[in-house]
């Protein structure tokens, strides 16, 4: 067998089925080898489209994504998409093609030390010297990328590793010693959390990406019903129970309800399950952060524990497990007067948008009953992703795909391309703008070359909605660099590339261009132009405590 | 306030990068590294000294835990330990004041370990203090270079800091 051949074969027997690449020069022994192997590949236009792709396939599917990229501008152009699965903790395993182990390290042409480069970026890389070492670190890095939090796992792969001949492969046995994935929770520190609920007057559950990844939806629904707990979510956290859902206060934080912030900073216990108070939602105020409450911290990743604020009882584990043993050990409880205020909030300052005109909004909260329960809606970064985590009614755990910690405009085309290829018999939206459409706009492409019914929502303001907002808020309204004045127009864009397009102008046109589009068999673009000027509110100003929201 | 750390590390190309990479992201300090075989011939022990309130000192060893390659870290300032860090000082030494500073050599304990017409090198071993306050000694002689390995320590008593 050839290293190439070594190579798929241990990605087949991890049940790899495909994988999202762009060929190079380095990778052709590997692509030569593809041609006989059961994995498929799916071809991207560029390589942040297969990396993206890998990470929403992951998301949707609840499985490792696996991408490739050639050496070099390859390697480098996968770093953007390394980084956002990093800081969502998305399980991917990430191919790299290298120069030749003799040439590295001597500047050769397609060389870039991208082991070096991702190493803050990457839960653990691997430089394979040897190809009989291939089936060992295929396992290694699929057991790291997908145990205990997960993240993204490089593999570099040198030319000369791949096109190796008779290689007679090592077994794959993990060389893992000093790896340590937690499970259970401490006991003891679970009966003082029962004890905490039992004892508290005023508690909030702040679930977080972390319930998504163990699978703890369950396990959370069942012990928020029995203990009356009120929930608020974090962007990551959105689907671990679904929108509706009477415990359910919303989004805490920058751009979360009135209700879930201010329940937050009088809550008397904050019990935190699989978060990192990101700074989106503390304001970077670790310390101003629930003050009047005791604080539980539940994560997988002991090093998330005191990160930002003090924590009264840290529990490391899997916020599945924790939450069921907990559920053991908790009585029946009502907190009638707690439920009365929040009740009370939640009436006094409901999410509210203008119905008579064609809001972004409005559309959001339209596809989301159109679309149905079971479809899976991606999103990009700006105005529109907030909006969507606002509005649209998210019912299930995975069916909300979007870029969480870094924020990478130009994410959610090829995401819907990754989700859409996880979960073929969905239906797959995505809500986009026309900013960050542009940044990844090349996958319309793999969208068409793999048949792929993706339902796009372009939210055209013609400017950088976000930047936009803050400049008007904080800057005085001097606005700089925000107008989008040569955007193309769409609806051609879309039809030169193979798809349907519609244009809505108008907020009668609405309910008709959506279901068009839903049962429209191929991918649809539809364009809703809507102002520049519709803001994103509630909004707690960069630095400000979280009960200083505008627009409440 | 500072704080020694007894890293042990799988003995794997870019490991040493990886841990002071990850320390310097975080904004830590690092005031000294040292590195090196240990008994286990698959094991490399690296000895940190980070200047860090006790809540960064957490974070320190819970990011560093999380590497792979990372399979134990001891703190030893916490317990008792024995600190030692060896210097070489090349300082000048003509005819008329080798002997002054041969006497230096001798109150410090330490070795002379090459001479010439001009010059001298000094071996010395011992806790950093001790080095400094040679250093400061040496000064009024002349010191051409001075090359320092960093602190390595090792606790006291026989559980190695694999168990600690």
């Amino acid at each position: 067998m050839t290293g190439a051949e070594v190579l798929l074969k241990a990605l087949e027997d991890e049940g790899v089925e495909l994988i999202f690449g762009y060929p190079g020069g380095v990778l052709l022994a590997l692509y030569d080898a593809l041609l006989d192997s059961k994995i498929r590949h799916i071809g991207v236009r560029h390589e942040q489209g297969a990396v993206h792709a890998a990470d929403a396939y992951a998301r949707a599917g609840n499985r490792v994504g696996v991408c490739l990229g050639t050496s070099g501008p390859g390697a480098t152009n996968l770093v953007t998409g390394i980084a956002n699965a990093y800081m969502d903790s998305v399980p991917i395993v990430v191919l790299t093609g290298q120069v030749s182990t003799g040439l590295l390290g001597s500047d050769s042409f397609q060389e870039a030390d991208i082991t070096g480069i991702t190493m803050p970026i990457t839960k653990h890389s691997y430089l394979v010297r040897d190809p009989r070492e291939l089936p060992r670190i295929v396992k290694e890095a699929f057991y790291i990328a997908a145990s205990g939090r997960p993240g993204p796992v490089l593999i570099d792969l040198p030319k000369d590793v791949l096109a190796a001949r008779d290689v007679v492969a090592a077994p794959a046995v993990p060389k893992l010693k000093s790896y340590k994935v937690f499970g259970k929770g401490n006991a003891g520190q679970i009966e003082e959390t029962a004890k905490a609920i039992a004892q508290s007057q005023r508690p909030v559950l702040y679930a977080g990406g972390g319930v998504i990844n163990s699978g703890a939806q369950t396990a959370l629904k069942e012990l928020v019903e029995a203990t009356s707990l009120p929930v608020v979510t974090t962007l990551m956290g959105i689907g671990s129970l679904p929108a509706g859902h009477p415990n359910l206060l919303g989004m805490v934080g920058m751009h979360g309800t009135v209700t879930a912030n201010y329940a937050v900073d009088d809550c008397d216990l904050l019990i935190a399950v699989g978060v990192r108070f990101d700074d989106r939602v503390t304001s970077g105020l670790g310390h101003k952060f629930a003050t009047k409450a005791k604080i539980v911290h539940i994560d997988v990743d002991p090093a998330e524990i005191g990160k930002v604020v003090r924590t009264h009882i840290p529990l490391v584990g899997d916020a599945k497990l924790v939450l069921e043993d907990l559920m053991s050990l908790v009585q029946k409880q009502d907190k009638p007067e707690w439920w009365n205020q929040l009740r009370q909030w939640q009436k006094d300052y409901p999410l509210r948008y203008d119905t008579d005109r064609l809001t972004p909004q409005m559309v959001i909260e339209k596809i989301g009953k159109i679309a149905g329960e079971d479809a899976i809606l991606c999103t990009d970064v700006g105005q529109h992703q907030m909006w969507a985590a606002q509005f649209y009614p998210v019912a299930r755990p995975r069916h909300f795909i979007t870029s969480g910690g870094l924020g990478t405009m130009g994410f959610g085309l090829p995401a819907s391309v990754g989700a859409q290829i996880a979960q073929p018999d969905k239906t797959v939206f995505l809500v986009t703008g026309d900013g960050s459409l542009q940044m990844t706009i090349q996958e319309l492409a793999t969208i068409i070359q793999h048949k792929l019914p993706i339902k796009i929502a372009l939210m055209n303001n013609g400017v950088l909605g976000m930047v936009r907002q803050w400049q008007k808020m904080f800057y005085d309204e001097r606005f700089s660099q925000i107008q989008l004045h040569a955007n193309p127009d769409f609806i051609k864009v879309a039809e030169a590339y193979g798809l349907k397009g519609i244009r809505v102008t108008d907020v009668s046109q609405v309910e008709g261009a959506l279901t068009e589009a839903r049962d429209y068999r191929g991918p649809v673009l539809v364009e809703f132009m809507i102002s520049p000027d519709e803001d994103v509110l509630p909004m707690v100003p960069p630095g400000k405590e979280i009960t200083e929201m505008l627009g409440r | 306030m500072k704080h020694t750390l007894a890293v042990l590390v799988e003995n794997r190309p870019g490991v040493l990068t990886h841990i002071s990479g990850l320390i310097s992201r975080r904004a830590f300090n690092i005031e000294s590294i040292a590195a090196g075989y240990t008994e286990e011939p698959d094991t490399t022990r690296i000895t940190i000294v980070v200047e860090a309130d006790e809540i960064e000192l957490e974070q320190v060893v819970n990011q560093l835990s999380k590497l792979v390659d990372v399979i134990k870290i001891s703190n030893l300032t916490a317990g008792d330990s024995i600190h030692r860090e060896l210097a070489l000082i090349k300082v000048k030494a003509s005819a008329e004041n080798r002997s002054n500073v041969v006497d230096i050599v001798d109150i410090f304990r330490a070795k002379i370990v090459d001479v010439n017409r001009e010059t001298m090198v000094i071996e010395l071993t011992g806790e950093e203090t001790k080095i400094d306050a040679l250093c400061e000694v040496l000064k009024d002689y002349g010191i051409i270079e001075i090359v320092r390995t960093g602190k390595i320590a090792l606790s006291r008593g026989p559980v190695p800091a694999k168990e600690l």
